[in-house]
């Protein structure tokens, strides 16, 4: 019986300290960015201001990043979700000999060439094709990543899809593409959006590839841009990461906490990049 | 007739190729040619500046030979061992599972707020949460200094601690959440028969629960260890430094390819990574029993 107890004074001391560590050194973002002299410490505002957000704005690179963040995410997502939804119909309602065992073949892949293994090859290809410092090449880069794993969970989804509808618009004369288009997609919906939503999140806070692929600040986005941010004595400009880098943030909460309410916790699966 | 079963939704077997093409076009040039270009890399002396980058020359073996012999690969060898073992084997790991373990009995509103609070270390951006550990473990004003006192910089004299109690904190909530769903997945008859039998909740644990958890237990390692092995966040917090006291395979690749312009050592080294994530994710493939069907 006292075992009993221990194990469950345990578990409370363990609750308690697991959420002090976890939430400590979050606070810092709730209250720095609304602190009029913020520090490194976490406290509640010395003086509560909003002036932090106006700096921000003012900021030549601030929020241009936010909007290079917005491009490269909005390039690689209708680029995956088009080239996935091609892919992920053809494969899954045209019989391929060893089409299966290909699928896993490139999830493999995809999860054993990471940013990390193919930094080097990465930057020479991009270099070859003169795409540093385009976010165009950024955009392939990353596309390229996620493509593998996106095919693999909309072929999933395009499976459960009853091939009937298709079969009448066939009798109705209507093109692969068009079928495609108007009878599958509008179906596919809620499998397009998941993966649309995924890869805004997987891009939004990639830092690696943009990192070694883009040098001219104004195209940085801001997972590149927040380290750049210091004052003009050269310490960290503490007023304006915190602000920036809630500002930041909150894009990526929003969309996972929508992505949650909508497909549970499957969401982010196995695979992070 | 193979053509006749596409032949439900008029999708052909040319057009089929069409509408895989984009998709398998791009994972080919940007992610497959990559890593079977690595191979070629590695054997050149290719670098970013001088004369080796516009003429690289095959050189064999020199890189590796060199690799093997070079002391500070050694050194970010076994920092990455430290690192894979401190934050994620035993970090994210045995945290997840306590944390799991102990919220399953809590009350749900609870339960939800201290999920939530895991689950935003791990999905806020890299680059934030590195700035959020600067501030915890910052010499003067940092957080950790104030509640412990004394007035430590943590980030110089004790690199390797502070990023993996930092990759502890930002990726305990992928073991959280796998451990939570596989708690549920113990029979509750197996409980109940050990409470009949009388076991304490201690013995419970130890004889029915871990025995179970033990295949989720190989698979989530397996995982978190693919992950941590290629994290390059660490460089956001140390970027390798002092001195490469906490200079990990992933950031030694960058200071030697990027900073150091040394693409064919690097591409070496980068090779050695593509082998070890391989063998692991074949390890895992074989542990998950992912059956192939074809």
């Amino acid at each position: 019986m006292t075992r009993h107890v221990l194990v469950r004074i345990g578990s409370y001391l363990l609750i308690g300290l697991g959420t002090v560590f976890f939430a400590l050194p979050l606070l810092w973002l709730l209250s720095a960015p609304f602190d009029a002299t913020p520090t490194y410490a976490v406290r509640p505002p010395s003086e509560f201001t909003l002036d932090n957000f106006a700096a921000v704005g003012d900021n030549r690179y601030a929020l241009p990043s936010l909007l290079n963040s917005v491009l490269l995410a909005a390039g690689t997502m209708l680029l995956v979700v088009t080239a996935a939804a091609l892919a992920s119909y053809a494969l899954s309602r045209v019989r391929i000999p060893g089409r299966d065992a290909l699928l896993y073949l490139i999830l493999l892949l995809s999860s054993v060439i990471t940013g990390t293994a193919a930094m080097v090859p990465t930057f020479l290809l991009v270099f070859e094709l003169g795409l540093i410092d385009s976010r165009v090449g950024v955009v392939l880069v990353l596309t390229g990543g996620l493509l593998p794993a996106a095919i693999f969970l909309l072929k999933d989804f395009v499976d459960t899809i009853p091939r009937s509808y298709e079969e009448s618009a066939r009798v109705f004369g209507a093109s692969p593409l068009q079928v495609l288009r108007h009878v599958v997609v509008p179906v596919a919906r809620p499998g397009l959006a998941t993966i649309g939503v995924w890869t805004i999140v997987q891009v939004w806070g990639s830092f690696l590839t943009p990192f070694i692929l883009l040098r001219d600040p104004d195209k940085q986005p801001a997972a590149v841009l927040v380290r750049t941010l210091y004052t003009e004595g050269g310490s960290p400009n503490l007023a304006l990461i915190a602000t920036f880098s809630l500002l930041y943030s909150i894009p990526v909460v929003l969309m996972y906490l929508f992505a949650w309410s909508r497909y549970g916790f499957r969401f982010h699966g196995g695979i992070k990049s | 007739m193979p053509a006749a079963e596409g032949s439900s939704s008029g999708l052909g077997r040319w057009h089929a190729v069409g509408f895989v093409a984009p998709a398998f076009a791009l994972i080919g040039v940007f992610l497959v040619f990559p890593a079977l270009w690595t191979l070629y890399i590695g054997l050149t002396n290719y670098r970013l500046t001088g004369a080796a980058a516009r003429q690289p020359e095959i050189v064999g073996l020199d890189n590796y030979t060199r690799a093997l012999s070079d002391p500070t690969f050694y050194n970010s060898l076994w920092l990455t061992l430290l690192f894979v073992l401190g934050s994620a084997v035993i970090g994210q790991n045995v945290l997840g599972f306590l944390l799991a373990y102990s919220l399953r009995a809590t009350a749900p509103a609870l339960r939800r707020v201290v999920q939530a609070l895991v689950l935003l270390a791990w999905v806020l951006p890299s680059s934030v949460v590195a700035f959020l550990w600067i501030a915890m473990l910052d010499r003067d004003a940092g957080t950790v200094n104030a509640v412990l006192g004394g007035s430590t910089a943590w980030l110089v004299e004790y690199p390797m601690a502070a990023i993996i109690v930092f990759n502890t904190w930002r990726g305990t909530a992928f073991s959280m959440m796998l451990y939570g769903a596989a708690l549920t997945s113990v029979p509750p008859s197996h409980l109940e028969t050990a409470r009949l039998a009388g076991s304490g909740s201690w013995q419970t644990l130890r004889d029915v629960v871990l025995p179970h958890m033990r295949r989720y237990a190989l698979t989530n390692t397996l995982i978190i260890t693919l992950w941590t092995f290629n994290d390059f966040t660490p460089f956001l917090l140390t970027a390798g430094g002092p001195n490469r006291e906490s200079e990990v395979v992933p950031v030694y690749i960058y200071n030697t390819a990027i900073v150091g312009g040394e693409m064919g050592y690097s591409g070496a080294v980068s090779l050695i990574v593509l082998l070890i994530n391989l063998l692991l994710a074949l390890v895992y493939l074989r542990a998950a029993k992912v059956r192939v069907p074809s």
